[in-house]
């Protein structure tokens, strides 16, 4: 069993909902990005999103340019991310990664290779924002053969007919775009977000996560509660943005700041008692 | 040479060049569909608009009458003779399409799109723009169809092509200059596609090149051939055959396909297509995508980008705001690989030159687009003998950049 079905099997005897923070590798530099991945399972990750810098994040709002862009200013290679990952399975061998990117830099270093070195470092999964289903031959064979999940985007623009199309070939779990929108930008209401869920549970078994506008404890609680796991990213990676110094590079006490509310997250999704 | 030439000529069955892309939007292993999944039920539903419209006899009829009496085609093929005999070389004829509405090429397809947009009862437009004539262009037709614009524009081109930017805003619409990146026209896409996604139900986004997840690289061209359509025609009747070479400047090549695609299949007719060769493509700085780039995906499309061996997307550079684009269209890629289109390039400084000599030889101040196109005209034609046919697409005019070359000419205005 792979560690994101064995993590959502544990959770689900729990009776409770995952938490999925995301960080942007290298966001500001990599040591500091390092210790903020290795805090995160005691701060109550159940599942970790590591996003890779890419130049052009074209479904990615302000928050997540930033971030990127203080990366890249870092120096910050796709060898790098995968180097982050391996520091981190040296200490965590069950916490699920999941790496978010763009298409350009997995191209670029070799899709099979990526896929190769991605699996042998410890990554569980990808997310691949501009990679739809019509293009996923290029990248899903070299997933499946290295035993990595491909996680797949179903927006509200997905309607039902082209829902199993999407979900084909996907795996891990499912991750719900809760807006028609970029990240970090607004949310999505609970009418809208209980109207949706149901419509993906028909369409797959997997477990489904509710990201792009979940900023607070209790819309991660109110997440977990409609879905299976809430992702929260734009709104820790404000939090560390507020904590850098004039450089950018961090100010003492920046992890902290941004795993104490990795924490706070962790309480709201934990305080929601799964009802089905 | 004399052949009866129509844009369906004997060449044009399974044999033919014309005939991409496939049923996924790829020329050969360029282009496709690279979006994020929220757009892509709109993708497809632009698509079908589009298939549509295309059989639809009362769409082309529409298209047609607004061509002709409100974009002013066809627009004239003119000898440029003073040209001509100071190159001493093969005759120089221009594709007139700085005459279109607008003062370029862009009303073609913003013409044909926005059609598109009312057909699918889309109530708000959207545009990215480099130069600002696309911005123009879309805004105009906006402008007289009633339909709210918004006009995303680099903040790095909004201060070099100042007279643009207020003719957008006369026109009504709304210019939102991009901070991001180097505030150029990739930065500019990128911001539509965010605007896009957020706006899904109403907007219709008009890409204002042969960029961009399919159809958009297959229907710009398509609007945009016109342009080598007619001029085929008119060198028939000028000259009683086809050129020996046809040249036109590349950004992201909506011009160029334009121009070139009614040549295809006919390969008696040299086509060469001129990037930005920047400062020159020994410095790094420059937009010559195929002459300095590798294959990757960016905006929507599999085609040649600047990047770094990282796949991290390299800012173009370019006197030429419009040509200043790190990628071009998947079709040019294709057509770069099969070797059927030849790309070379032309420096900041040669186009300067070009400009400042169109202007005196033959009383047309070219945009500095074409202006590249024209330098390497400079260079080809006098290698070439004088009853040989140099065809080019002089595709917009230069008001808007006479600030910019004024600065570079040491001038203050």
């Amino acid at each position: 069993m792979s560690r994101i079905a064995a993590r959502f099997a544990d959770l689900k005897r729990e009776g409770r909902g995952a938490l999925i923070p995301f960080l942007e590798a290298w966001d500001p530099d990599g040591p500091t990005s390092l210790a903020l991945l290795r805090g995160m399972p005691g701060a109550g990750a159940d599942l970790i999103e590591i996003g890779m810098p890419f130049t052009d994040p074209m479904a990615d709002g302000p928050i997540v340019q930033a971030a990127g862009k203080r990366a890249l200013d870092a120096g910050v290679k796709m060898a790098d991310v995968l180097g982050m990952v391996r520091s981190f399975r040296a200490e965590d061998d069950t916490t699920p990664i999941v790496l978010m990117g763009y298409l350009n830099p997995i191209l670029s270093y070799g899709p099979e290779r990526f896929c190769q070195d991605a699996a042998k470092v410890g990554v569980d999964g990808l997310i691949v924002v501009d990679l739809p289903t019509e293009e996923a031959d290029m990248l899903l064979p070299f997933v499946t053969a290295n035993g990595l999940d491909f996680i797949r985007l179903v927006a509200p623009t997905t309607d039902d007919a082209r829902l199993s199309h999407v979900l084909s070939g996907s795996s891990g779990f499912v991750y719900y775009v809760a807006i028609t929108g970029i990240t970090g930008t607004r949310s999505a209401s609970s009418d809208d977000l209980a109207g949706a869920i149901p419509r993906v549970r028909r369409a797959t078994d997997l477990p489904v996560a509710i990201g792009f506008g979940v900023r607070t404890p209790a819309q991660a609680a109110e997440a977990v509660r409609i879905a299976d796991a809430a992702v929260v990213g734009s709104a820790l990676l404000d939090t560390l943005a507020a904590n850098l110094d004039a450089q950018g590079r961090a100010k003492p006490g920046a992890v902290d700041k941004v795993l104490d509310q990795v924490r706070a997250l962790a309480e709201g999704v934990r305080s929601a008692k799964v009802t089905a | 040479m004399n052949k009866a030439v129509s844009p369906q000529g004997p060449d044009a069955g399974r044999n033919s060049l014309r005939t991409g892309p496939n049923e996924r939007g790829r020329f050969g292993e360029f282009g496709g569909r690279f979006v994020a999944e929220t757009l892509m039920p709109l993708i497809l539903e632009v698509e079908r608009a589009y298939n549509e419209a295309k059989a639809d006899p009362a769409f082309q009829a529409d298209l047609d009458r607004h061509m002709t009496h409100y974009v002013g085609r066809p627009s004239p093929l003119w000898f440029a003779e003073r040209l001509t005999q100071h190159l001493g070389g093969a005759k120089v004829y221009f594709k007139r399409d700085e005459l279109n509405h607008t003062g370029s090429h862009k009303a073609n397809n913003c013409m044909g799109q926005i059609l598109l947009a009312r057909r699918m009862g889309k109530t708000r437009i959207i545009a990215e723009t480099g130069a600002g004539q696309h911005g123009v262009a879309t805004a105009t037709m906006c402008a007289l169809f009633g339909l709210p614009c918004t006009v995303y524009m680099g903040a790095t081109d909004v201060e070099r092509q100042a007279p643009n930017v207020f003719r957008m805003k006369l026109l009504g619409a709304e210019v939102k200059p991009v901070t991001s990146g180097a505030g150029t026209l990739k930065d500019a896409m990128n911001e539509a596609l965010r605007d896009w996604v957020a706006n899904v139900r109403d907007t219709y986004y008009l890409i204002g090149t042969v960029a961009g997840p399919h159809p958009y690289p297959m229907m710009v061209r398509d609007f945009q051939s016109v342009i080598g359509e007619e001029a085929k025609r008119q060198m028939q009747e000028a000259e009683g055959r086809l050129p020996d070479a046809a040249v036109a400047c590349i950004g992201g090549g909506s011009n160029a396909m334009g121009l070139f695609h009614p040549f295809l299949d006919d390969t008696s007719v040299r086509l060469i297509g001129v990037e930005a060769g920047g400062h020159g493509i020994e410095t790094g700085q420059h937009a010559a995508s195929l002459t300095g780039g590798r294959p990757g995906v960016l905006h929507g499309n599999r085609t040649y980008l600047l990047q770094d061996d990282d796949g991290q997307i390299i800012e173009a550079h370019s006197i030429s705001a419009g040509l200043d684009y790190p990628g071009i269209g998947p079709e040019h890629s294709w057509l770069h690989d099969i070797k059927r289109v030849e790309y070379v390039s032309a420096t900041d400084q040669e186009a300067l030159a070009a400009f400042q000599l169109c202007t005196r030889t033959e009383g047309i101040i070219p945009a500095l687009e074409p202006a590249h196109a024209l330098a390497h005209v400079t260079k080809l034609a006098p290698t070439m003998d004088k009853d040989q046919i140099v065809l080019m697409n002089l595709c917009g005019r230069g008001d808007k950049d006479i600030f910019t070359v004024a600065g570079h000419l040491g001038v203050k205005l």
